[in-house]
């Protein structure tokens, strides 16, 4: 087993590092630089700089140099002192910036995540047991609307919603009171309800996802030879359900986790920009459209990391939950 | 002691009355034709997305209004309804609409638009209007309806700029519904090709190609799709811009459907027919053409219409954050725009008249690639 | 073969009228058509005929674990001398989903499948699954469960039970996974083992092997086994008597050596020409049964087999059902050919 996750592991390097090429060479891909873009707000601000002053700041900032070299001195600085460059935007070394948004992205990614299973999977059993029933019909309709509808605009009907219903959009994390205010349990109780909108909102459609890959797989399981040996044997029914066909169908479900983590943070990005929501998806849209590329390279290399460690573990989850691969290991 | 198996093992399928016989001696088209043709909503998605496909190929016929006409003095104008009987509860042969008039909300002081009930309008078919190319070749200015000036018809309702809205939406379909289509087929043939060479050649080959797919899988797509389409230069022609929104998605969709071939590829591989037509002696093209394409093609169009809703999706986000499809082009995620501000929706709730396209047009995708892929599989029950 | 005296005896398990239909895109499959039979104990009753004739769902159907959409009518009716609350219940009006039914299965009736692969989880190890169905009837107390189970994989023939109880189903062979099932099944003392083509999925050797396990062990136990096959080699090593199904029927039942030296239906006739015999004619071509099975979805009232019977009687045999005529006391068929030999009793 332990020989399995090693060579998992060691497959990812490869895959990390022309992961890190493909990022800085999109970041690079936009037309004109940091500077440019600067000095055309500073123009737009009445401040016109000359070729000579752009020429410098581009020295200064080490934007003068061929691509291969600023990402080979990006490469050395993140490897060497965890470096990630500095943000021209925010004026602060891209790790600050990143450690003031990571914590509360993590946090709505991850109830997001827990969200979205909680809710599919007793759904998603539900549907198949009970095939077309009423329920039925009714969950999948509602998965079907889910995965149909476009978050960024759910997140738009329920703002007007919870503004009608309760007189507050409830926009961003925290109300006004609180932003600034240290931690309490009023704040985590604010925090909490203001998670509401954007968990559904991220999690709607891989919840319907989810729902739907669980119930097929449920329907699979349902009718398997092993689940009448159980029934032969006198189990009772509810016992056989989460015993045999729950247990199988959840194989498949555990695997879609690194997918999962990586279309809770798209969901994420775009619902945060309509809500407002004080985590990476706005940072990281205006640090792409400011040609803040330090800031926008570390956070599309750090999201798409995640993934790949999503994927991992899950096929390691996978590879243990599997007794296959598992008893390979057992070295009889 | 000898326990042979004395009874032939058949499929219940095979025998069979007369009335379904036929099936069991079809070809895989039919077969899937007639599986197909029982999936109710499948069929009834396909009629519509039809219908929504021809709405966008005759979208300058249809659509009142061209795409950048508007009326000031009638902005955010609610829709009209189409009435047969008029304020005075009498009949008419013909639909019309009220005029609109402009008043202010006694409360909110707020400017909102009444319907005229002096102003009656009744709706023209093929009437002249706005100049354009019929299909992009033949000039014309034949509208399928309008009403007599100076009298407006907005069936959905107006934009901030008093622009129609229905007629915004059904030109805006021209590019919502052909994005994904375009990206999905450039999508397939460039999955379809690596995915093919993956299965095929097998060895370190598919190795390599295996750890690039896995590598564009692994960042979000659409922190990617923005990265790329912040790479968009801006003030583009319509067309570079529509290419480039294409090939973005493409770029990005093909590592699905060349997993699919790749797999049904390696599966069919080693089928025993395959086996046999090789030591038959049959060459490997005739083996590709004859005995495997036709094997895997149905799961390629099933993956391909299910990656059709994604596309959709996606441009309406791309466009809504104003990354995809920028003005003056316009697509129903240009349209959404609008509704980015609760106000607006507050105000003004035709505004997401497109979300409710949007959502159609899904929605009838993944029940037509539903039925295609239960259909897909008739030997499945 | 069964006596004058056995047949006094009250049968086991008695089945009457057994029906079972199933909704189909196609239309309403009468897929079971009124199925009688007696099962005694300590004796081995075969339900012999072709895939899709509608004997696995007989056996199922005895202790409901047919799926939702068999719609099964009829009676059968369980009689255990050993336990009170077990004389002359009708499995059938038991819910099929409830606690008496769940207490018979597994304890009283149990049953092996075909496919021992598919019949044992992959997920569990071969001890859990076994123990499961003593810690439901026999003990709570898991040590003495791993004890009993331990034990009857030893009865089965499996060495190394220690081991062998913390492996998964993937790490025994297809004839150790089918003893496995076999201990499983044993494991609560059956009074009747319904063993749904107990072997057809082993190779020969060791279909012998586990046939041969299974007659120890009836000897030992005294249960009753209802044998499910096609296979008449089979029948005729494991039976005592046998019931020949074609389309949802019976066609002919009688002790195993009438059916073999006696047989009067056509069909069991044709099955019969069909099978090779040691000592055959090499050189000749084994026959087989012309045509196909319908498919029994409305069908008119007549013989199922008439379509393939070299026999058939135009106008007697296609226009009306086929009731039961008794040749012997022990040998009923139901074909028109011998109605004339009828001791009386039809239906």
């Amino acid at each position: 087993m332990l020989q399995y996750i090693i060579k998992r592991i060691l497959l990812v390097i490869p895959v990390v590092i022309l992961i890190s090429f493909i990022v800085f060479y999109i970041i690079q891909l936009p037309p004109g630089d940091y500077v440019s873009s600067y000095s055309a707000k500073m123009s737009a601000a009445g401040e016109v700089m000359t070729q000579a002053e752009m020429d410098e700041m581009r020295a200064n900032l080490g934007l003068d140099r061929p691509v291969y070299e600023q990402y080979f001195v990006w490469m050395k600085k993140i490897i060497l002192h965890g470096d990630f460059g500095f943000s021209f935007n925010f004026n602060k070394p891209v790790i600050d910036v990143v450690g003031q948004y990571i914590v509360l992205t993590l946090v709505v990614s991850l109830v997001t995540m827990l969200f979205q299973y909680a809710v599919a999977i007793p759904i998603g059993i539900y549907t198949a047991v009970k095939q077309y029933s009423a329920g039925d019909y009714f969950f999948s309709g509602l998965s079907f609307i889910g995965m149909a509808t476009p978050n960024f605009l759910l997140a738009i009907i329920l703002m007007y919603l919870s503004y009608n219903w309760f007189g507050d959009p409830l926009l961003g994390l925290f109300s006004s009171e609180y932003v600034n205010a240290p931690w309490s349990m009023a704040k985590v109780f604010d925090l909490m309800k203001h998670m509401i909108i954007p968990v559904i909102v991220i999690g709607l459609s891989s919840t319907a996802d989810l729902v739907r890959i669980m119930r097929g797989q449920m329907l699979d399981e349902l009718n398997k030879p092993s689940v009448v040996t159980a029934r032969a044997k006198g189990l009772s029914e509810m016992s056989i359900l989460f015993k045999y066909p729950t247990r199988a169908a959840l194989n498949p479900i555990v695997s879609t986790l690194g997918w999962s983590l990586s279309s809770i943070f798209t969901g994420a990005t775009i619902t945060a920009i309509v809500l407002n929501l004080p985590i990476q998806g706005p940072v990281m849209y205006n640090a792409l459209l400011g040609q803040d590329m330090y800031l926008a390279g570390s956070w599309l290399l750090f999201m798409a990391l995640l993934t790949v460690i999503g994927t991992l573990i899950s096929d390691i989850l996978l590879a243990w939950l599997d007794p296959k691969i598992r008893t390979e290991f057992r070295g009889n | 002691m000898r326990t042979l198996p004395v009874f032939r093992r058949q499929k219940p399928e095979v025998f069979n009355t007369a009335k379904t016989k036929d099936a069991n001696y079809s070809s895989q088209w039919r077969l899937i034709y007639l599986r197909f043709k029982k999936h109710k909503l499948a069929r009834a998605s396909l009629v519509i997305l039809a219908l929504l496909y021809a709405a966008a190929i005759f979208a300058q016929f249809i659509a009142p209004y061209g795409l950048q006409s508007y009326d000031s003095k009638y902005v955010n104008a609610p829709p009209m309804g189409l009435k047969l009987i008029d304020a005075d509860g009498k009949f008419h042969f013909k639909p019309f609409v009220y005029g609109l008039k402009s008043e202010r909300d006694p409360e909110t002081m707020r400017k909102i638009f009444v319907a005229d009930t002096d102003k009656r309008y009744p709706i023209q078919f093929f009437v002249k209007g706005e100049e354009y190319k019929f299909l992009g070749l033949i000039p014309t200015s034949l509208h399928l309806m309008g009403v007599e000036e100076p009298g407006r018809i907005f069936l959905l309702g107006t934009d901030g700029m008093g622009r129609d809205m229905f007629s915004r939406i059904v030109l805006g379909s021209q590019v919502s519904l052909s994005i994904p289509l375009v990206g999905v087929g450039i999508s397939f043939i460039i999955g379809l090709f690596i995915g093919g060479i993956s299965g095929y050649f097998g060895g370190w080959l598919d190795s390599a190609i295996q750890r690039l797919i896995e590598i564009i899988r692994s960042f979000p797509t659409l922190p990617l799709w923005m990265a790329l389409s912040a790479a968009i230069p801006p003030r583009i022609p319509v067309v570079t811009m529509y290419l480039y929104i294409v090939i973005i998605f493409a770029f990005i969709g093909w590592t699905d459907l060349a997993r699919v071939v790749r797999g049904k590829f390696i599966a069919l591989k080693n089928e025993d027919y395959v086996i046999a037509a090789k030591i038959a002696g049959v060459s490997d093209a005739k083996i590709i053409i004859k005995h495997l394409l036709p094997g895997f093609i149905s799961y390629l169009v099933v993956a391909t219409t299910l990656a059709i809703p994604g596309m959709i999706l996606a441009e309406t986000a791309m466009s809504f954050l104003g990354l995809g499809i920028r003005s003056p082009a316009t697509s129903w995620g240009v349209l959404l725009q609008e509704a980015q501000k609760i106000e607006n929706v507050a105000l003004y709730p035709w505004k997401l008249f497109p979300l409710g396209i949007v959502i159609l047009t899904v929605l009838t995708y993944n029940f037509l690639g539903d039925g295609l892929r239960d259909a897909a599989d008739p030997y499945k029950k | 073969m069964t006596t004058q005296a056995a047949r006094t005896e009250q049968p086991l398990l008695s089945v009457q009228d057994l029906k079972i239909r199933i909704e189909t895109d196609n239309g309403v499959m009468q897929a079971v058509d009124g199925v009688d039979f007696n099962i005694y104990k300590g004796k081995t009753l075969g339900l012999v005929g072709e895939s899709g004739c509608g004997k696995s769902l007989t056996s199922r159907s005895i202790i409901s674990i047919n799926p939702k959409e068999c719609e099964t009518t009829g009676s059968a009716v369980y009689h255990s001398e050993s336990e009170k609350a077990l004389h002359n219940l009708d499995l059938l009006s038991l819910p099929p989903t409830g606690k008496r039914i769940r207490s018979i299965r597994g304890r009283k009736i149990a049953m092996i499948f075909q496919e021992p692969m598919t019949a044992f989880s992959p997920m569990y190890t071969i001890g859990n699954q076994i123990m499961e169905a003593i810690l439901i009837h026999r003990t709570k107390d898991k040590k003495k469960a791993k004890k009993i189970a331990l034990e009857m994989l030893a009865k089965v023939g499996i060495s190394d039970q220690e081991k062998r109880f913390d492996q998964y189903p993937h790490e025994f062979s297809g004839g150790m996974r089918q003893r496995a099932m076999i201990s499983m099944a044993l494991s609560c003392n059956p009074e009747l083992l319904i063993a749904d083509e107990p072997t057809t999925a082993l190779d020969v050797t060791i279909q012998a092997q586990v046939l041969e396990l299974m007659r120890e062990l009836q000897k030992e136990l005294g249960m009753a086994i209802l044998l499910v096959t096609h296979d008449l080699g089979i029948i005729a090593k494991m039976c005592d008597e046998v019931a020949v199904m074609y389309l949802g029927k019976i066609v002919e039942q009688a002790p195993v050596k009438e059916i073999f030296y006696n047989p009067k239906h056509p069909y069991t006739k044709g099955l019969l020409k069909s099978m090779p015999r040691l000592g055959g004619n090499k050189s000749k071509r084994l026959d087989s049964i012309e045509g196909a099975v319908p498919m029994p979805i409305g069908l008119p009232p007549m013989c199922g087999f008439y379509d393939r019977c070299k026999d058939r009687i135009e106008g007697v045999c296609n226009t009306k059902a086929v009731p039961k005529t008794h040749i012997s006391d022990q040998h009923s068929v139901r074909c028109f050919l011998y109605e004339d030999q009828s001791e009386g009793e039809s239906q």
